[in-house]
């Protein structure tokens, strides 16, 4: 069967890839453009390990296709740091071991930026909602829901 | 060897991990993200039935597909002896192994992988999984444990033959084990109160979040490599060798960067069929699970049923326990029954206890370890009969466990009297924290309950290279699952007198490192810690060596101190002290590269204790229990890095809470798991837990050189009877079966609200 052409912007760059039908957005990420830092966990939606962002939305990869993302623009874990700056939250994850495994680091990552874009000052409770869609196996989430939190803070006070 | 010094520069603080960065930007790689150029792909046909014969397997359709390299089944291994050999944690037997990773004359759960095609893509791989053509003679099946042990229960093997009993014809029970220590009728007499109570735990997955991947490579001269998420590289090595009869040194096993593991990544599935399969086709195979294969397939922990009888006199002192513990092992023999009933009332001094465990198979995929196997399942049993005892004595629950508690020179029924343990300063912290004493709203309810797990030692090897600019690596042979790299880096930085920046660990591959034992066991920074720090020592004394050549004394007259050689004394010269650095751009002309190195046979693991306080809220209406609050107290004897010891904390404790109230495997009439995705397999998502308190004891284990225990294992041991415990204190009902989910909890408030007001 004919692959679909399809053109996309991620992380600020354009890319132009071909793929299958069948194949998930994640499966491009991975499979076909070498972007391996999105995980897949579960390919149903369930463990969020595949997080990224499409045209601003925090969605997971592996349901969203390929072939439907033609103009969209994405964003990946592999985009979050500045060349050689981390972003903030990448750094607050290293100084509060927020990290076990870090299998699901980098969905975690991606969803707590699209939180803290859109609430600078989120309570516990907010950002373990938020992150409910994000399963961690390793932490117990504790040192995660912290590190989302100082890093709010710290982002706050330095704006 | 003693834990003398405390004065430490790198032990003890929160150094930033040396794989962190990697981690947080996507670029680590893991099982799943490794690729070699001309590789095809891998997938593998699974039973559809819990238990059938293999009447014949037809791969003819299969092979005829176009993009289709190869096709084998069990037919393509050669059968093994039936023996029980030592690997870890576990016995295993390569009989058994060789018919779990494919199924040779029956299938024997929902899942059990029969065949595997490897294709140029993962598309055509499937579509030929569909042309293999298996006739079935479908058998009964049996999936609980009890119902196994049945006079007339569907057999698994008709050839076991049960160790430690004597059985009248074929049977479902693998092994019956016993320990007893003193004598449990005359302890019942002492007793003033006695209670006897049934209690069963569900099976429930590891659940890490990275399924099983593996690239395996093998080149036309038989040697082969493999990349893999693995807790063992050196475990695959040998357990692929055995099965594919391999040379040891034909095998390359690297491991990648590995997503969560749990003990579930103890043993092989796929990577045997993937070597097999390239080293048929003659190009590099790939094979990844699906979550539905993870959950199917691959190990969950042991379903039990137990009975437990404590007495104690009205003083609170126990004088007897008898349990009966039966654990299923899965298609093969194997659960954690003989630790789990050495662990059950471990804690606690008691004169007289005797223990019986069965270990029994069923039609469900065979047991893995699962942190402390076994230990977290016994110790529900226990921990919720003590309270009940507790209870009916008017004792407080943790009063009772210190008038109970294990010290130094207890005799543990399992055997070894204790050296010097932390149990009682883990009570008397639990004790003393304001979280004991903070008031309980309405159906609120605090719980406690204790744990106890050995921890390991074992064999590890490692390297220290002193680099010529001054900065060191270390090489070592644990796959570092939760931070271990960082505590290594730590020990040899503290060793060495060097920065810790300056010191880059490395994870050997099996040709780059002598042999260590798999992570697992809670051993990697107690046992390959110890080898790392005597590796580091060997480079000092090579070190002290080049400064006495230099100032030309003997080397006794030298002393490593602060990253420096010094003279030991005046009487030996005046010398200006060498620093590490100066010493490493010299070492070509004193004698040649510096390298440390130690290879040993660990021993003195000191064990592990921890005493858990839970709280929940329990809804009348819908039986949904909420952890409102819960601190985990455990003697970690020194934790090198404390945020990382606290996450091992945190972690067991979430995983736990999930075994209490949520997860379990679930068979249909058919004997199918109907639950095999994150969907219906519920894990504690971040919004069913509150923060989880770590408190740090640090009771130095004295044959560490720095006081460390094991710390990853012992937190999921207390969290099920704690959690039991608190939903009893906040509802007066009393929850015998895991997982206490809704529905349940609901039954039973509606059972005691019945008997209420039938009162
Ligand atoms: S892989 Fe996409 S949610 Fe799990
Ligand atoms: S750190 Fe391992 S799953 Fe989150």
């Amino acid at each position: 069967m004919a692959k679909h052409h399809v053109a996309v912007s991620i992380n600020g760059e354009p890319v132009e890839y071909l793929c299958s039908t069948r194949q998930t957005l994640l499966d491009v990420l991975r499979d076909e453009l070498n972007l391996t830092g999105s995980k897949e966990g579960c390919a149903s939606g369930d463990c969020g390990a595949c997080s990224v962002m499409v045209d601003g939305r925090l969605v997971c990869s592996c349901l969203v296709m390929g072939a439907e993302c033609d103009g969209k623009t994405i964003d990946t874990i592999e985009g979050m740091a500045d060349g050689e700056k981390l972003h903030p939250l990448q750094q607050k994850f290293l100084e509060e071991a927020a990290l076990q495994c870090g299998i699901c680091t980098p969905g975690v990552l991606v969803a707590a930026k699209a939180l803290l874009e859109r609430n600078n000052n989120p309570t516990e409770t907010q950002v373990r909602y938020w992150l409910a869609g994000n399963l961690c196996r390793c932490t117990g989430y504790d040192k995660i829901v912290r590190a989302v939190m100082m890093t709010a803070a710290d982002m706050r006070g330095g704006a | 060897m003693s834990a003398g010094k405390t004065d430490y520069k790198w032990v003890g603080t929160r150094t930033i991990r040396p794989d962190g960065h990697d981690k947080v930007t996507g670029r680590a790689k893991f099982g799943s993200d490794f690729t070699l150029s001309g590789m095809i792909h891998g997938r593998v046909l699974r039973s559809p039935h819990a238990h059938a014969l293999i009447k014949s397997i037809d791969t003819s359709a299969a092979e005829a597909l176009a993009g289709v390299k190869a096709v084998i089944t069990s037919k393509d291994f050669k059968d093994q002896p039936s023996e029980m050999i030592p690997a870890g944690e576990a016995m295993v037997n390569y009989k058994d192994m060789t018919r779990n990773v494919m199924a040779r004359e029956k299938v024997l759960y929902d899942g059990h992988a029969l065949a595997a095609v490897a294709a140029t893509t993962v598309e055509i791989a499937e579509a030929a999984l569909e042309l293999i053509k298996v006739d079935y003679q479908v058998l009964p099946h049996v999936i609980d444990v009890d119902e196994a042990m049945a006079d007339n229960a569907p057999i698994l093997h008709d050839d076991l033959v049960p160790v430690g009993m004597d059985a009248k014809g074929p049977t479902n029970i693998a092994k019956r084990v016993e320990f007893t220590l003193g004598e449990v009728a005359k302890g019942f007499e002492q007793a003033d109160v006695i209670i006897e109570r049934s209690y069963t735990t569900a099976a429930v997955h590891q659940g890490y979040i990275e399924p099983h991947a593996v690239v395996a490579s093998v080149s036309e001269d038989g040697q082969a490599q493999i990349w893999c998420c693995t807790q063992g590289q050196f475990m695959v090595r040998t357990f692929v060798g055995q099965l594919l009869g391999m040379a040891t040194s034909a095998i390359r096993v690297t491991p990648s960067e590995i997503g969560g593991g749990f003990g579930g990544k103890t043993v092989v599935y796929l990577e045997p069929l993937a070597t097999l399969l390239s080293s048929k086709v003659g190009k590099p195979v790939k094979m990844i699970m699906s979550r539905e294969e993870v959950f199917r397939a691959s190990g969950p922990t042991s379903a039990s049923t137990m009975t437990y009888k404590i007495g104690a006199t009205k003083a609170g002192k126990i004088t007897a326990v008898d349990a009966t513990l039966r654990l299923l092992a899965g298609a093969f023999p194997g659960s954690p029954v003989q630790p789990a009933a050495m662990c059950a009332v471990a804690p606690y001094d008691i004169e007289n206890v005797h223990i019986v465990g069965y270990d029994v198979v069923a039609n469900r995929p065979k047991v893995a370890a699962y942190r402390a196997p076994g230990a977290p399942i016994s110790a529900f049993g226990a921990e919720s009969a003590l309270d009940e005892l507790a209870k009916e004595l008017g004792i407080d629950p943790l009063k009772m466990r210190q008038l109970n508690a294990a010290k130094a020179g207890t005799k543990a029924a399992y055997g070894p009297t204790f050296r010097n343990i932390g149990y009682q300063e883990t009570l008397d912290a639990a004790e003393a924290h304001d979280h004991y004493k903070a008031p309980l709203g309405p159906n609120q309810g605090r719980g406690v309950a204790s744990g106890f797990w050995f921890n390991i030692g074992g064999e590890s090897s490692a390297t220290v290279n002193i680099n010529e600019d001054g900065t060191a690596v270390v090489i070592s042979g644990n796959p570092d699952i939760g931070g271990s790299r960082a505590s290594l880096a730590m020990m040899a930085a503290e060793e060495l007198g060097i920065d810790y920046n300056d010191v880059r660990p490395i994870i050997g591959d099996t040709a780059s490192i002598g042999y260590n034992f798999l992570t697992g066991g809670s051993r990697v920074t107690f046992a390959t810690g110890l080898a790392v720090i005597e590796a580091a020592r060997d480079a000092v004394r090579q070190l002290c060596e080049r400064a006495a050549k230099i100032w030309e004394v003997d080397a006794e007259g030298v002393i490593w101190d602060d990253g420096h050689a010094k003279p030991a004394s005046s009487n030996v010269g005046e010398f200006d002290p060498l620093s590490l650095a100066q010493l490493a751009a010299q070492a070509a002309k004193t004698g040649g590269p510096i390298c440390g190195h130690n290879a040993q046979n660990v021993q003195g693991a000191g064990p592990g204790f921890a005493t858990h306080i839970c709280d929940v809220e329990v809804d009348p209406e819908t039986g949904h229990v909420a952890v409102l609050r819960y601190t985990s107290i455990q003697d970690v004897g020194r934790a090198i890095h404390p945020s990382y010891v606290e996450g091992q904390i945190q972690g067991g404790a979430a995983q736990g809470i999930g075994w209490a109230l949520n997860e379990e495997y679930i068979y249909n009439a058919k004997g199918k798991l109907d639950n095999p995705g994150f969907l219906d397999y519920r894990i504690p998502v971040a919004s069913d837990l509150p923060m989880i308190e770590a408190v740090m004891i640090e009771v130095p284990n004295d044959r560490h050189p720095y006081g460390v225990r094991g710390v990853g294992e012992v937190p999921l041991v207390p969290p099920m009877a704690a959690v039991a415990n608190a939903i009893e204190n906040a509802t007066g009902v009393r929850m015998e079966n895991l997982p206490m989910s809704p529905p349940r909890v609901l039954a039973a408030l509606d059972a005691a609200r019945l008997r209420q007001a039938a009162e």
